[in-house]
């Protein structure tokens, strides 16, 4: 009796001090900045970072970036050994990563994956990411209202990886049974110097092209750039995605080269981070899929999306 | 003297002519290739979009063809040349200089610089702390490519001032008489390649270093400077593709020059290079680099390859080129 009793007193006195300490921890790990693209991820997880730790006192945000997936491993374990109460995490591939993960989340930790999904779903509590085949849907949409009459295009892919199948295939599945003709579709890495080249060598072998769907923002200014050099007038617009500020702020501008832009924002990791927070700090049930929409931007709505700070 | 003795002389001259010449064969076929794949092809604009983008790799191909033949290694080139970009595009925001030739002039001066002084940090740490180059010039690359992500942010670095763009523009879409800067740029890089590694005592040495080390230091030759040089020269080249990259995009970014050191290596090996060292092919390291650009340019040009198989069949393409030249090169 008197055992259970110094039990009970015990316990009541960890979870007081527990209570009384709240300090928690979440550990953001992120790719590091390889492309514009991540270079926005990490600028936007610290600037998420110092918001929350103002928001919630007491609250510490680690955030931290590695160059590939094997490091990436290393820095799951590491944060793990410090004790943290939740992991927010941007994997450089997922389904290599999925086994470090579920290590972290069966001590017990929350975990919230950003923007790519593994096969597995078990390793997660919460799941934010853009919508992949969303976006190629939004950009489809727009193409076929803006060539109602159907005319040539050409497809400028990313890399050949599965989210950029996803966005492809979705794109083909919205201009099926319409007059819009993909003349040509090649990868440009993501990169703005390969999307050049790319570009160069489409306006060298098609005499009349009407308008370029090229999937990223960063290949776009290779793309413009070589359009400028070829002097066509024919090429009426371009379609980018992600939302970086160079393009939204064209977008802004009524450039009418560049008219819209599909979101796929960088900004995902502080959506993810945030929701975390709500779930850790306010006791709020936040787990499951949270799919942020590949909104079309437009002149209206443009502001909305521009981060002139951001480095991407 | 026995007659074959008397030959052997004749047949070496000979194969030196065939391998010499060999890159450009198989350049010509590739091209002849390309000419029936499209009909554009041989158009002049296309060809000139060939050359210009084969500035970048040519101009550091041949500071390789230099480190190459030393018995060296350099595979640091794609991050310097992200490095020295970098620099160069922050130096022209600084707004130093308020007349935009005149900058532009300097931020040019600024990167060769800085490119030489990259350069000599490798051969430096190279060949006085002893370290395989492999190894200095692998640690540089990290060093150069964080360097410039640092410097951007994770983000990238684009001129701001118009007027400066507009006028820097011109070194990379501009041309003299009909014929553009990057291909001007491209023939002066090697010419003075070419001079430096066959007509100057200093060209002599970097060639008996890199065939026999120890035979060379026996000769007088001062080994780690000529080494050291070499990777000088590499970073002014470096430099120079740099000078001619920066108005292409007016931006540097971390993939900027990202693969860019093995592209180099391999159009010196495809050019008739050594890797052993010994044996240098200026001008077959600007064909090498030409046949990678113009491969690549077939590949989108013609319909016959898938989009997913294009790496395969460029590869395919440069191991033919490579069989191809060496049975030229045997005299068969």
């Amino acid at each position: 009796m008197k055992r259970l009793l110094i039990g009970v007193a015990v316990a009541g006195l960890f979870a007081g001090a527990a209570f009384a300490q709240q300090a928690k921890t979440i550990a953001v790990s992120v790719p590091t900045a390889d492309h514009g693209w991540t270079g926005g991820v990490v600028y936007h997880a610290m600037e998420e970072a110092k918001a929350l730790e103002k928001r919630y006192p007491g609250l510490k945000v680690i955030v931290k970036t590695s160059p590939d997936p094997a490091s990436q491993a290393n820095a799951l374990e590491d944060l793990s050994t410090q004790g943290i109460d939740a992991l927010v995490v941007l994997p450089h591939d997922p389904n290599v990563l999925t086994d470090p993960i579920r290590k972290v989340k069966n001590k017990g930790t929350f975990v919230t994956v950003v923007d790519r999904i593994a096969d597995d779903r078990s390793i997660y509590d919460l799941y934010v990411g853009g919508d992949n085949p969303g976006l190629g849907a939004s950009a489809a949409q727009f193409f076929k209202k803006a060539m109602p009459e159907g005319g040539e295009i050409v497809v400028i892919r990313g890399l050949p990886i599965p989210i950029d199948k996803m966005r492809v295939d979705a794109f083909n599945d919205g201009i099926k049974g319409t007059k819009i003709n993909v003349i040509d579709s090649q990868f440009g890495n993501w990169s703005r110097d390969d999307a050049f080249k790319v570009m160069q060598d489409f306006l060298t072998k098609h005499p009349k092209i009407d308008a370029a769907w090229v999937q990223d923002d960063d290949m776009a200014v290779g793309v413009f750039e070589a359009i400028a050099q070829a002097k066509r007038t024919d090429v009426k617009f371009v379609v980018a995605g992600a939302g970086s500020k160079d393009m939204i702020k064209r977008v802004m501008d009524g450039d009418p080269k560049m008219p819209v832009d599909v979101l796929y924002s960088p900004s995902m990791v502080a959506v993810a981070m945030d929701v975390t927070a709500l779930g850790l700090e306010d006791k709020i049930p936040v787990r499951g899929d949270y799919i942020l929409k590949a909104t079309l931007i437009d002149k209206a709505n443009a502001k909305d999306f521009y981060f002139p700070n951001s480095p991407f | 003297m026995t007659q074959a003795v008397r030959d052997a002389p004749v047949a070496a001259a000979r194969r030196f002519n065939l391998g010499a010449v060999a890159p450009f064969l198989a350049l010509a076929l590739i091209c002849a290739l390309g000419a029936t794949a499209n009909g554009r092809f041989l158009s002049f604009d296309n060809i000139t979009n060939v050359f210009a983008r084969s500035t970048f790799i040519a101009a550091i191909a041949v500071g390789e063809t230099l480190v190459i033949t030393a018995g060296g290694l350099d595979l640091s080139v794609g991050a310097m040349a992200a490095f020295v970009a970098g620099l160069e595009i922050l130096f022209l925001n600084s707004g130093l200089i308020d007349n935009p030739t005149l900058l532009i002039i300097a931020a040019m001066t600024l990167s060769l610089g800085v490119g030489a002084l990259c350069g000599l940090f490798n051969g430096l740490t190279s060949t006085i702390g002893k370290i395989e180059p492999f190894i200095v010039t692998l640690g540089t690359m990290g060093i150069f490519r964080s360097l410039l992500t640092w410097l951007a942010q994770g983000g990238s670095i684009t001129i701001r001032n118009n007027d400066v763009r507009a006028a820097y523009r011109q070194v990379y879409f501009g041309d003299l008489f009909g014929v553009p800067y990057p291909v001007l740029v491209i023939l002066g890089v090697a010419i003075v390649g070419a001079f430096i590694l066959y007509s100057t005592a200093y060209g002599r040495h970097v060639r008996a270093v890199g065939s026999n080390e120890d035979v060379a230091r026996y000769s007088g030759i001062n080994v780690a400077r000529v080494r050291t040089i070499t990777y000088v020269l590499q970073g002014l080249c470096v430099a120079i593709a740099v000078v001619v990259y920066v108005p292409r995009l007016s931006s540097a970014s971390a993939a900027t020059g990202l693969g860019w050191e093995l592209m180099a290596i391999t159009a010196v090996v495809v050019g008739g290079t050594r890797l052993k060292g010994g044996v240098g092919r200026v001008w077959g390291t600007i064909a090498g680099a030409l046949i990678l650009e113009v491969i690549g340019n077939i590949m989108l040009l013609s319909n016959l390859v898938s989009e997913y198989l294009i790496g395969a069949v460029q590869g395919a393409i440069i191991i033919i080129a490579m069989l191809a030249q060496r049975g030229l090169a045997r005299g068969r």
